[in-house]
């Protein structure tokens, strides 16, 4: 590891009421949870942030529950839990099959929703998911609690609304409307790849795609479901995706191979739909 | 039998199960350092000035300057410096040592460097620097294209692989006696104390190289050892402390060997009814910046040019080249798996263009027992490229699948394959390895400089011995690897390890089993004492090579190989899926049937990683995916059923009719994917097929 350990401090709360209090006392502290993203910085000796706030102790930001027709999801439930747990399975199987194509077995019993959140990757396969689901962030502070809408929540190439003092504290879905729900990730390899194309899609009479892995940030793509909702032919639908994401070349493929992909990935939820 | 053809248990296998085997990360000595490599961030230029305060913060600094010997990694050339002395010729090439107490200090040491870059040479296709070039000749290739109907022309294209052992390169250099003893993760210990005795000005008997145990090494062990044990041993010698040097995995991607790219041409004259009357074959190899073992790799690469058909007019020429990047270097296969992933995939362009199907152009040219190779060597009754090709089409119905596959998304591809066994050309004659046998209570304890990668060196070695000696194997002990303990048995590579020194042991033990008498190995110790027999290698008789003309004996015997892959493309994601591979290799005898079976299933998967998954991305001569999240190999969900089929056509000098094993097994799934996608319906030349080439290939020929 690249990064010496022993000039990092970590701080454990006891409670929620004492992470926010250390929080608001010290905005530079980096929250931090099942910490997979974090050792890939501190591994090649890029970690940003000498000082943690160790929220994994707090349980009580690790439930699964649902409140008349919205579920939520704490912002420390493990991809491992949500892929086994029978209301994800239930009312939003495409997250659960997501949860089950992140990283490895390791990985996915570290690893937090809220975590893949916050990290606001580009490739990051929760939030195209998240954004199909319309999914609201809640988040907490001394100072209390607000809701923004996931698409509103991730603002830039790994920039995020969060301000000053705040943490994830859950994921909340409302009820999806009546549709089948798809969900596909592309990567180098069957498993344990970073995605080159990820998308989520609900098939029904309210169309709904969203797609990672080729812009700055995971889009929502309300064009193309335009065409979709208003009976356009999969050409149509084809074209209207390619105006919406901007896909580059890098390290794990190319802007050609992303397009064309999106578009076969958005043929094949939608054919015969 | 006793215990050859046998699955004996691996004699590492306790320890390595139970988490107690120690490697050089788990070890320790009073006082010890940790040292870090600082290496230049730009592929070309030279050194203005190096600027630091290390020493005041405790640090140990070696530099080049530092080195009491010639600042030289001995192995052929010797034009690598064992640190840049001024004059940078590639990216992360070593240009300080520094080591502290802490290891947690060493990635906060700064170093600032001021270069004067100049520009990079990185296409191997510019370049006019011949590390080597070799050509082989037989008949004349004029007549021999006269007399075809048809000349076949094709350009094919292999890429970077890295060797990915579990275990990064490591070594600990401790000061002792006044010299140094290396203990390190390594395949050839002689080739360290050779290097580490020019570098350091030290003689033999001050130099000692113990094998730790090794997490694997797949070639990337065979020579760069040499560079980081020189490396932790200036450290070490210069602070008079031991000096732990261990690479984490980014630094080992991005500063160790990898397999050449290599760009292949044939042009192939073929007669209407599918016989080969010419081949006229062109190998460009990119060394990297330095020679290294390159003039080794381009031989064997071109050695293995033709595939194994019969053809009387062959000229094949090779080159390997430097450019300004990481040198390359071994990696199992050597050479052949590019330029065989060549005649492969040509072969099936051949057929195509003959409308006749792949396993008939085959099963008219391949070799017989008596058909004699490029460079003139007659090959003997062990050879069975044949029996191995029948047996391979026979399992997969390869004819049938083929038929009703074409174009239809699915796929079937074969490939014939083949391996020299043992060093090129007089390269055994040259090691003249040797090995020991010293009789113990019970049995014997074998001295070899062979090491124990994983491949089962050390368990298959006691059971040629038990099998001669008739005695159990658990009464065979195998010393550890120590220059200060054992002889050179030559360099744990080149499938050689079974085949030549399992040979030479098998000998010693002969001569043990005969003084034994009907003596008990007690009875015998107290009566006569110690005993300890050493033998050395003997050539088989008749062998002849000719080193300046390529004409003769290239290598002792060859190992032979069939793949059939089946596969699928993706229609959505052009992703070709593999749905199972077919692997038929005969290689004598399979001492060790589980071991055996385990080696080819390895090389078969990394194999499939070479073919479809595994690229280097470089970027102005680095490497820019230098982490296993970017550097895609295969998972087990990526690995389809394995059909392991072992024939055994014995070599009669071989110990039981055994020959090299380890490497035969990854010449063959490259082409046989690329000749698989190509009945599929896609058209690619070049290693890896992503699904961003084969995308490619679709949208061009739609």
């Amino acid at each position: 590891m690249r990064t010496a350990a022993s000039d990092l401090e970590l701080v454990r709360p006891d409670s929620l009421e004492e992470a926010l209090c250390a929080l608001a006392a010290d905005p530079a502290l980096r929250p931090i949870a099942g910490a997979t993203d974090l050792f890939v910085e501190a591994n090649a000796g890029a970690l940003r942030g000498r000082r943690f706030l160790d929220l994994w102790p707090l349980r009580e930001l690790a439930r699964i529950e649902a409140n008349g027709d919205m579920l939520s999801i704490g912002a420390l439930a493990t991809f491992a839990r949500i892929a086994r747990a029978e209301l994800v399975r239930a009312r939003l199987p495409l997250l659960a099959e997501a949860a089950r194509q992140i990283g490895g077995l390791q990985i996915q019993n570290r690893a937090t929703l809220g975590g893949n959140i916050a990290n606001a990757s580009p490739a990051a396969d929760s939030l195209p998911v998240l954004m199909v689901a319309e999914a609201a962030v809640v988040l907490q502070s001394a100072r209390g609690e607000r809701r923004l809408p996931i698409a509103s929540f991730i603002s830039g190439y790994r920039q995020t609304a969060l301000a000053d003092g705040e943490i994830i504290a859950a994921i909340e879905i409302p009820l999806l409307p009546e549709g089948a729900q798809r969900f596909r990730k592309v990567g180098a390899r069957a498993a344990q790849a970073i995605s080159k194309v990820v998308m989520a899609a609900l098939v029904g009479p309210v169309p709904r795609v969203a797609v990672g892995s080729v812009a700055p940030v995971p889009l929502r793509l309300r064009r193309t479901e335009a065409v979709l909702a208003a009976g356009g032919s999969l050409a149509e639908a084809r074209q209207a995706l390619q105006e919406e994401i901007s896909p580059i070349d890098d390290l794990r493929s190319t802007a050609a191979y992303r397009l064309r992909v999106a578009q076969n990935l958005l043929e094949s939820f939608f054919a015969g739909g | 039998m006793y215990s050859v053809g046998h699955s004996e248990e691996r004699k590492d296998g306790v320890a390595k199960v139970r988490g107690t085997a120690r490697y050089v990360d788990d070890m320790t000595f009073p006082g010890m350092l940790h040292a870090r490599t600082i290496r230049s961030t730009i592929a070309c230029g030279e050194v203005l000035a190096v600027r630091h305060a290390l020493e005041e913060q405790g640090f140990t600094v070696v530099t080049a300057r530092d080195i009491p010997g010639e600042n030289v990694i001995a192995l052929i050339a010797d034009d690598q410096p064992c640190l840049a002395d001024g004059v940078v010729r590639h990216a992360e090439e070593p240009l300080l040592i520094v080591a502290h107490p802490q290891r947690a200090a060493l990635w906060q040491a700064r170093v600032d460097v001021e270069y004067h870059a100049r520009a990079p040479l990185l296409d191997a296709e510019r370049s006019s620097t011949i590390f080597k070039e070799v050509q082989i000749d037989k008949g004349d290739p004029g007549r021999g294209f006269a007399a075809a109907d048809v000349v076949v022309e094709g350009e094919y294209r292999t890429s970077w692989q890295e060797q990915l052992y579990i275990e990064p390169n490591g070594v600990i250099a401790v000061p002792e006696n006044g010299g140094v003893t290396i203990h390190g993760s390594l395949q050839c210990p002689y080739y360290v104390h050779a290097a580490l005795c020019r570098v350091l000005g030290l003689a033999g008997g001050k130099v000692r190289v113990v094998q730790a145990v090794t997490g694997g090494g797949f070639g990337g062990k065979e020579e760069y050892p040499s560079m980081i044990a020189a490396h932790a041993a200036l450290a070490a010698l210069k602070s008079g402390r031991p000096v732990k040097l261990v690479y984490d995995r980014m630094e080992d991607m991005a500063a160790t060997t990898k397999r050449h790219p290599a760009v292949v041409r044939h042009r192939t004259g073929v007669t209407w009814d599918g016989r080969i009357t010419a081949m006229d074959i062109d190998v460009l190899m990119d060394a990297g910046a330095y020679t290294t073992l390159s003039p080794v790799v381009i031989s064997r690469g071109a050695l293995h040019a033709t595939g194994p058909y019969r053809c009387d007019h062959v000229h094949v020429r090779g080159r390997a080249v430097m450019t300004n990047t990481p040198p390359n270097g071994a990696f199992r296969g050597f050479g052949a798996p590019q330029t065989e992933f060549a005649a492969e995939a040509h072969m099936d362009r051949i057929a195509e263009r003959l409308a006749i199907d792949p396993l008939t152009l085959r099963e008219r040219n391949a070799w017989r027992p008596g058909d004699t190779t490029a460079t003139g060597q007659t090959l003997g009754a062990d050879c069975s490229a044949l029996d191995v090709l029948c047996e391979a089409a026979l399992r997969t119905d390869f004819q049938g699948k083929w038929r009703r596959n074409r174009g239809s998304g699915r796929g079937i591809g074969l490939s014939l394959f083949f391996h020299g066994a043992g060093f090129t050309g007089a390269g055994e004659e040259r090691l003249a390895s040797r090995a020991a046998l010293e009789l113990t209570a019970f049995g014997a304890r074998i001295h070899v400089s062979s090491t124990e990668l994983g491949q089962g060196a050390h368990t298959v070695l006691p059971q040629i011995v038990a099998e001669t000696l008739r005695v159990p194997y658990e009464y065979i002990e195998i010393a550890p690897v120590d220059t200060a303990g054992v002889p050179d048995s030559g360099p744990t590579v080149a499938s050689r390890t079974s085949m030549i020194v399992g040979g030479i042991l098998q000998r010693c033990a002969e001569e043990m089993r005969d003084r034994l008498g009907s003596l008990s190995p007690e009875e015998y110790l107290e009566l006569h004492g110690p005993l300890v027999i050493t033998k050395e290698y003997e050539r088989p008789p008749g062998s002849v090579w000719d080193e300046e003309h390529y004409r003769g004996d290239a290598y002792g015997t060859y190992t032979f190989g069939c793949n059939v892959v089946e596969l699928e493309v993706d229609p959505v994601t052009y992703e070709a899926r593999p749905r199972r591979l077919t692997a038929v290799l005969d290689f004598g005898k399979a001492l060790n049937p589980a071991l055996a079976k385990g080696q080819i299933e390895g090389g078969s998967v990394q194999g499939l990683g070479y073919a479809l998954l595994e690229e280097v991305v470089h970027k102005e001569g680095r490497m820019a995916n230098n982490q296993l999240a970017n550097y895609a190999i295969p998972t087990t969900l990526d690995v389809p059923p394995l059909d392991v089929v072992i024939l055994e056509t014995p070599y009669r000098h071989g110990p039981f009719g055994a020959k090299g094993l380890v490497e035969a097994p990854i010449d063959g799934p490259a082409p046989a994917v690329i000749n698989a996608l190509r009945n599929a319906g896609y058209d690619l030349r070049s290693l890896p097929a992503t699904p961003e080439k084969i995308m490619e290939a679709r949208c061009g020929s739609t």
